[in-house]
């Protein structure tokens, strides 16, 4: 889905300069966990909208369905419960790609232009580019992008990047009916976001807080939660996410030889993708990435 | 509603209690997050299950299904006890200084008048005293001890927090805490609304859930008001307009009481149904009855229909015996029908019992489905494994598939919950055969009437002489329709004031319900709709959303029935002077020569304050009933168990075994030997909706079925582990009727409650399954519920009954 190249400021596996005469508003998604009732609108509407439908599964004894993010679902609500200190809550989460302003999706994707970032901060996949490797789920700090069975390729929420290149707010924003998903100008959001905050604070949330976590340098969902210094209880939401040190490694110190080592990753991957299928080197470079990651 | 869904905004505190507005009405939700975030009002949450309406609440409290009546009766007797009143209005707007017949009593579970036999009430006691003038008594010092405020606080004074504990499960310190919050909208400037479903009609004492809380709201002087009212979210987008238009067999469109056996001649039926003012100088708005029953038999019959034969009126049927759904179902059960027109309506999945329903279909002769999908109903006689255990060889019933159309393929209006009808326009063509309902309905009626035509056949007149003046016969115009229902002059309408001047000619649209008249010039479908499409136009499909208040009132959006008055009883909003009680949230006031505002005043325009005019102008005595002997089961609501409960006594009545239930409740034979005891199914069943689906249509709709794909049962951990069971477990629920199968929920959401000394557990059942559609097959969860119903409106008890859980 691609906007026009002057609003590229980074893709992936490419060393040469992104424009930059032009200036562009930085948006985002709030996500306003203290409104949302759960109801899915949001799945549904991705769906339409994408034209994505995952198959019909079951029920795991939950009711979150689909049970996890899939290449053909790219947003999940998930549900906790909590109950602290003997009070119950229901803490319903929309779980989706989190637009870091430093995705590590794309600094570990060796595919050239197969994730770009926008200005305007939107982190989005660009299929056709991709080999399949995998390695923008190894860089995800969140867990997010998923390869597709059918394709092998990496898929994910894309912010609805077409809408908005023409002006319009997500699918999901415009499907939620509580106005528990609001989206505009990053600065604008937080300015939301600071009424939502001190309207819970009033009422006893004392931890209440917006999450737009530094260690990827903010993104560009945010969440407004009842209790921002345990993001944890809402179905494992990183306390403090950052980009795995290999993904910065490979970005940082061996950048020198990157054009190079990516070039040859990226044409051995499509060679290997053309005669064998998808996935095996990658498989290999994968566990040695967790290997590492894991130390 | 009495107020609307934007309204929900204006409120202070927003109760959910006897619904789940967050589940079932997620759109219309987003008003009650307005509230809170705009006006800082807190949500409070009462329900066996914490809900996703609980998961954004203030407050929450659990309650044992089937125990309303305690709880709110609890709250009445709060209220009093801790005088948490609204005095003035309470004084002046209801009739709590009205002195009862003497002869009232409530003993040992009864009111007086119970005949056991019938299972009814004679209710002559149940009723004001008079004066010489035949107005009702009263006392404005509240203190005689035959006037209603004293009788009430008499028969709550039992309710004590002590007790209501016990009956409901509500833990005390969470039940005190709710009335801490509901007390403080006792202020005049403070208001309460509380927004209820199928969470509170669907019990064996429905409407006196309803009618307790009404009872709170009066005495917080709740009603009239921005931000308060009775709210009642009604099901899909028009289940206000089907009950609008009367498809219950008691009332004609319009809520007018439908002729019975008993009502010979229309004289005699008009003056049963036109009430005499019962205190001076009332509206008693009902006098007006014979305007607008004229005014519809007019509609249906034309020119056929003259002074000289009433009218019409012997064409029409009058009711023999009840025609609510279980009504019907029993008498096709005991083979009493040989045919059965299903229009819009699944009864396989939604009537209670599904066995019996099943066993009552196969014993038609023919049965006309009229759906877009391919219900359920539809084929009760084919097997589908466990899920339909039909067979085949044994039925002899034909079915008939008519396709129709679904809401987006048609042009037409909806009523909304908050009585707003609005326009809606066809956004594509109907799939292959497929045709308006209308038009089904029409074209069936062109050959029925063709074949009274052509073979005569027992009274054909009411047939051959039905008004159908549609310009496409088989095909009347959405548009037609309306205009129709919403009425014109047939001759010139006059002034009564001034008989010469004519405020509508004929042929003439008219303006609403006031220009109605019982003489013949007059026609319209339905009076509460009178004005919808006026000369002016179709005002249900005006969509300027201007809002000057900023109450959210938009007067010029759609047209809220009757008069476009968008808060009922608005009148009461203001002081006896005429000021609003809240001036920030003012709907009308008295501008020293008429009312006027935010809002049509529901009061005579020109009614000063002195005239003692009272607020609520379709009563005879002008005021709200706190003591309202038109219930069935009596003018206070009191607690009885559900059909089937958990309990072997009423704890507010242990030592009458027959106070047990509602005990007016009509029963079928056959039925009460259906019901359950607790020893064999120990567990509170309660069905419910899922926001992933709607009823049984979504079962059919890929995207419903991949958010919530398969047949679910919610139990809490403790009685999960006490039965082996663990999440994602197939279990297997009974009830004395059948069973269904499952996977299990398990969730920290229901909790076992402690009531009357013993603990109960509660088993959630999602109605959402069956066999047919591309969500993965599930049972009908109606196998589950027992046929029996509210004694008033015999909605049936879906929402407590008794089941078993086990692991299979």
């Amino acid at each position: 889905m691609a906007l026009q190249s002057l609003d590229i400021t980074r893709r992936s596996a490419t060393t040469t300069p992104a424009p930059s005469v032009r200036q562009t508003t930085e948006v985002a998604k709030l996500i306003d966990v203290s409104a949302c009732i759960g109801c899915k609108a949001c799945q549904a509407a991705c769906m339409e909208w994408n034209d994505i439908r995952d198959e019909i599964g079951t029920c795991h004894g939950v009711y979150d369905n689909p049970m996890d993010l899939t290449a053909k679902s790219w947003t999940v609500m998930r549900y906790a419960e909590v109950e602290q200190d003997g009070r119950l809550e229901w803490l319903i989460r929309k779980d989706g790609c989190m637009h870091c302003a430093d995705p590590g999706c794309l600094k570990a994707c060796p595919a050239p232009g197969a994730i770009l970032q926008y200005a305007n901060g939107i982190v989005d996949f660009h299929e056709e580019h991709c080999i399949g490797c995998g390695y923008c789920i190894t860089g995800c700090p969140f867990n997010i992008p998923r390869l597709s069975k059918e394709d092998g390729k990496a898929y994910k929420c894309s912010l609805c990047s077409d809408r908005v290149a023409v002006g319009q707010a997500p699918a999901c924003i415009k499907a939620c009916p509580t106005g528990a998903l609001q989206f505009g100008a990053k600065e604008q959001m937080k300015h939301y976001a600071e009424e939502r905050i001190h309207d819970l604070q009033s009422r006893g949330y004392q931890k209440a807080g917006l999450y737009d976590p530094p260690g990827v340098g903010g993104t560009h969902v945010m969440y407004v939660l009842h209790h921002a210094d345990q993001p944890e209880l809402y179905s494992r939401l990183p306390n403090d996410p950052g980009i795995s040190p290999l993904v910065s490694l490979w970005k940082g110190v061996a950048k020198p030889l990157a054009t190079l080592a990516l070039a040859g990753v990226a044409l051995g991957s499509l060679f290997h993708y053309v005669t064998k299928g998808p996935n095996e080197v990658s498989k290999e470079l994968e566990d040695e990435l967790e290997k590492e990651d894991a130390k | 509603m009495t107020n609307h869904w934007v309204d929900i905004k204006n409120a202070d505190l927003v109760m959910v209690m006897g619904g789940n507005a967050a589940e079932a009405h997620p759109c219309g939700f987003k008003w009650v997050i307005e509230a809170k975030k705009h006006r800082g009002a807190k949500l409070v949450v009462v329900d066996p299950r914490f809900t996703r309406s609980a998961s954004v609440s203030d407050y929450y409290a659990p309650i044992r299904s089937g125990s309303d009546i305690a709880f709110l009766g609890g709250v009445i007797h709060y209220l009093l006890s801790n005088d948490k009143i609204h005095h003035d209005y309470v004084k002046r707007f209801t009739n709590a200084a009205f002195l009862i017949d003497a002869g009232f009593k409530f003993e040992d579970g009864f009111f007086s008048g119970y005949n056991a036999e019938k299972r009814n009430y004679a209710k002559d006691t149940w009723k004001y005293q008079l004066d010489s003038d035949g107005y009702a008594k009263i006392d404005e010092t509240l203190q005689d001890p035959n006037c209603v405020f004293q009788l009430m606080k008499q028969h709550y004074s039992r309710y004590t927090p002590e007790l209501v504990s016990k009956v409901t499960g509500t833990p005390k310190d969470r039940f005190l805490k709710v009335c801490e919050m509901i007390a403080e909208t006792a202020a005049p400037d403070k208001t309460m609304t509380i927004c209820y479903a199928l969470g509170w009609t669907q019990h064996s004492v429905g409407s006196q859930n309803i009618r307790t809380m009404a009872m709170v709201q009066l005495l917080l002087g709740n009603m009239g008001m921005a931000g308060g009212g009775i709210n009642a979210l009604r099901g899909h987008s028009n289940v206000q307009g089907i009950t609008d238009m009367c498809l219950y067999s008691e009332v004609l469109p319009g809520y007018l009481s439908a002729p019975t056996d008993a009502d010979k001649t229309r004289d005699a039926y008009l003056a049963a149904r036109t009430p005499k003012a019962l205190r001076p100088n009332q509206m008693n708005f009902p006098q007006n009855f014979p305007k607008w029953f004229t005014s519809l038999q007019k509609a249906w019959y034309g020119n056929a229909a003259t002074k000289d034969n009433d009218f019409c009126y012997d064409w029409l049927p009058k009711k023999d015996a009840g025609y609510d759904v279980l009504a019907i179902f029993e008498r096709m059960y005991q083979g009493k029908m040989d045919g059965f027109v299903c229009q819009g309506f699944n009864p396989l999945a939604a009537v209670p019992n599904k066995r019996k329903v099943g066993e009552a279909l196969a014993k038609l002769k023919y049965l006309v489905i009229i759906d877009p999908l391919v219900t359920d109903t539809s084929e009760f006689w084919k097997p589908h494994g466990e899920f339909n255990e039909a067979d085949p060889a044994k039925i002899q019933t034909e079915v008939f598939r008519l396709p129709c159309n679904l809401f987006a393929e048609e042009t037409g209006s909806y009523t909304n919950s908050g009585r707003v009808v609005q326009w809606h326009w066809q956004a594509a063509e109907g799939p292959g055969e497929s045709i308006s309902d209308t038009e089904v309905v029409a074209r069936l009626f062109q050959k029925i009437k063709a074949m009274y035509q052509k073979e005569g056949g027992k009274l054909p007149e009411p047939i051959l002489n039905l008004t159908w003046p549609y310009r496409i016969p088989a095909k009347p115009s959405p548009e037609e329709l309306l205009m129709e229902i919403s009425g014109k002059a047939l001759g010139d309408v006059f002034d009564p004031k001034d008989a010469t001047k004519v405020i509508a000619k004929a042929g003439e649209q008219l303006a609403g319900f006031a220009q109605l008249r019982d003489d013949g010039s007059t026609t319209c479908g339905n009076w509460i709709y009178g004005g919808v499409w006026s000369q002016a136009g179709n005002l249900s499909a005006r969509r300027d959303n201007s809002d000057p208040s900023g109450l959210g009132q938009t007067l010029n959006w759609g047209f809220a029935w009757p008069a476009n008055r968008r808060i009922l009883y608005n009148r009461a909003s203001c002081d006896p002077s005429g000021k609003p009680w809240d001036p920030r949230r003012a709907v009308i006031k008295w501008t020293g020569k008429a009312w006027g505002g935010n809002d049509v005043p529901d009061m005579r325009p020109d009614a000063a304050p002195d005239e003692g005019v009272m607020p609520f102008i379709m009563t005879p005595e002008g005021v709200a009933r706190l003591f309202a002997p038109a219930m069935a089961e009596g003018p206070f609501p009191e607690h009885y168990e559900p059909f089937e409960t958990p309990l072997d006594k009423n704890p507010f009545h242990p030592e009458n075994p027959k106070a047990l239930n509602n005990p007016v409740t009509r029963i079928y034979k056959g039925d009460s030997e259906a019901f359950g005891k607790a020893a064999d199914f120990p567990y509170v069943g309660t069905t419910y909706r899922l926001v992933e689906h709607y009823h049984y249509w979504t079962k059919h709709a890929t995207i419903n079925a991949v958010l919530q794909p398969e047949q679910f049962v919610e139990i809490g951990e403790e009685l999960a582990k006490e039965k082996g069971i663990v999440a994602g477990d197939k279990v297997k629920v009974r009830s004395s009727r059948g069973f269904i199968k499952a996977v299990a929920v398990v969730t920290k959401r229901i909790k076992a409650l402690d009531v009357d000394g013993r603990k109960v557990h509660t088993v959630g059942i999602p109605i959402h399954w069956g066999f047919k559609g591309v969500a993965k097959p599930g049972f009908i969860a109606n196998t589950l519920t027992p046929f029996v119903g509210d004694a008033n409106s015999q909605t049936p008890e879906f929402k407590a009954f008794l089941v078993n859980i086990e692991k299979v």
